[in-house]
């Protein structure tokens, strides 16, 4: 049980439905639907689905980014899914987010050294700028990135090189656990190759516990040690990547897995 | 469609070239590319961002912005005509009617403020002036790219529908106007797996059914496979091998080729680390 370092029982997120013209309640919409997982330490468990699944609603709810209806979300044994905004605070210092595109999250008109700069400000806030600064080269030299690239701005760069800044910026605080939110879907086969080979290389050095969202299974398949199959906010079938792959129990899974195209 | 089937190839591309002016800076953006393309045949080209893949079939009919600041040369011959030089009226007449285009982003692709029905009966007025119930033709056509219920659909703004559905009237768009030539870039990059699927499934049926040709420019070579005749490998604007699928999956001579097949994750093949492009085949940005 230690060894799980989140613990998602009955997780829920609904949306309320539309009112219908005589203001009547309409049936809320259910984008994650009582599901439970965990995910243990060191590990990465990857989440798949079609879009509209509720794979990305889940790794919202995780770090209160989206409302949670139901549910435990248990880190370390302690229920975060209750604590108000500003108590969750500390615990985003340890739960950090990496987003599908990398064009869209980074500010544009801020250079990568505030892009950096930002969580440490709010998590680290006895910091000296000397310390913020060469913390921030370090994180750049740690993605594989030159440190002279601190005063660019984000058009300067590749998809690519941007994904590896937004990864920087989720190092910035030293989480524990990172949800990647398909963190390679809008990069290049070969850029693709790159980023998660950085995203395992990190996950060794530093201990990195993953939830690894993504609708590419061959992607999933390579980076998880257990894989979870969303569908219509239900989890309908886990276990490792053999047992998926190899067998899958669950016709929407077997679906899924006849839709690649193989070569 | 074709009367005269003669040796000259449906599309035939030779040392086609592309240079973007800003300033005092010149970029070749594709540089000698040659290719034909026969009727019914689908092509794949493949390369990554910045190879010049989708510049090069923009090129075909010069989508692309005027001189000077983007310069072509080369020659495009469709049926035996030459299509570089034409004025932007009879080249108006070959984009969408002779050769039609299908994009990545279906959503930002089609007029958000215009219905469905409106925008592909705008190509049809277009192109098939000699259509008279140009309605009737609208939900035909969206009915042949399996839309249930064509008539709402028809009358639907782009934002009421699935990415799926909104590449499907995309599609239905591009055929309305009977194209000879399908040239689909990434068509399938922003969907789902089984989406894609529908959607890859719809287009080789299309091209059976109608004997159309295709231009498919994509990066995932799963679909190449399943999907295309022949292979272009585009690398730093020019194209560094082609051949057939068949030659291109067993045996790639380019390094380039031979590492990009190298770095895709493959189901059921799990590795400890994925392959990754060395240094002097990194397309330098």
């Amino acid at each position: 049980m230690s060894d799980n370092l989140l613990e998602v029982t009955g997780l829920s997120v609904h949306y309320p439905g539309r009112a219908n013209w005589f203001f009547q309640k309409a049936e809320p919409k259910k984008a994650v639907d009582n599901i439970s997982f965990v995910v243990p330490k060191g590990k990465t468990v990857g989440l798949v689905g079609e879009s509209g699944s509720g794979k990305t609603t889940t790794g919202r709810a995780i770090v209160k980014l989206a409302p949670l209806t139901a549910g435990k979300i248990l880190y370390h044994g302690q229920d975060i899914g209750v604590l108000s905004n500003s108590d969750f605070l500390p615990w985003r210092k340890k739960i950090q987010m990496i987003f599908q595109d990398p064009y869209n999250s980074l500010n544009p008109r801020a250079d990568i050294l505030s892009i950096l700069s930002e969580p440490l400000e709010i998590h680290f806030p006895q910091m000296t700028r000397e310390d913020r600064e060469a913390r921030c080269a370090e994180l750049l030299r740690s993605v594989q990135l030159p440190a002279e690239h601190l005063r660019r701005h984000p058009h300067e760069f590749s998809g690519g090189q941007r994904q590896r800044i937004g990864i920087a910026r989720a190092l910035a605080v030293q989480p524990e656990l990172i949800i990647c939110d398909e963190p390679v879907s809008a990069l290049d086969v070969s850029v693709q190759a790159e980023v998660v080979n950085l995203l395992q290389d990190l996950q060794e050095q530093l201990g990195l516990t993953y939830l690894f969202i993504a609708h590419d299974l061959a992607v999933v398949e390579h980076v998880s040690d257990h894989i979870l199959v969303m569908s219509k906010g239900k989890i309908v079938e886990h276990g490792t990547p053999a047992e998926i792959l190899g067998n899958p129990q669950q016709a929407y899974t077997k679906t899924l897995l006849a839709a690649v195209p193989r070569f | 469609m074709l009367p005269t089937m003669s040796a000259e190839p449906l599309l035939k591309v030779q040392d086609l070239s592309v240079t973007f002016r800003t300033g005092d800076r010149e970029t070749v953006a594709a540089q000698g590319v040659s290719y034909e393309l026969a009727a019914g045949e689908v092509l794949a080209v493949v390369g990554e961002s910045g190879s010049g893949k989708s510049v090069s079939a923009l090129a075909l009919t010069r989508l692309l912005p005027p001189e000077p600041s983007c310069a072509l040369s080369g020659s495009v011959k469709l049926a035996g005509v030459e299509l570089m030089g034409l004025t932007e009226d009879k080249l108006a007449k070959v984009r969408g009617g002779s050769i039609a285009y299908i994009f990545q982003e279906p959503g930002t692709s089609l007029n958000p403020v215009y219905t469905i029905g409106f925008q592909i009966g705008e190509a049809v007025a277009l192109h098939r002036p000699d259509v008279k119930d140009v309605k009737a033709e609208v939900i035909r056509s969206l009915a042949e790219v399996h839309i249930n219920d064509p008539e709402r659909v028809a009358n639907q703004y782009p934002h009421e529908l699935s990415g799926g559905m909104q590449q499907r009237a995309m599609i239905a768009m591009a055929l309305a106007c009977n194209p000879q030539i399908l040239v689909a870039d990434e068509p399938t990059t922003a969907l789902d797996v089984t989406i894609q699927k529908e959607i890859m499934d719809l287009l080789a049926r299309l091209r059976r059914e109608r004997g159309m040709s295709i231009v498919l420019i994509t990066h995932n070579f799963g679909i190449i496979a399943n999907f295309a005749d022949k292979v272009a490998v585009m690398w730093k604007g020019r194209i560094v091998e082609s051949g057939s699928v068949e030659q291109i999956m067993r045996t790639q001579s380019h390094p380039y080729t031979k590492a990009l097949i190298a770095c895709i994750p493959r189901l059921g093949q799990r590795r400890r680390r994925l392959t990754t492009l060395s240094d002097e085949l990194k397309v330098s940005r």
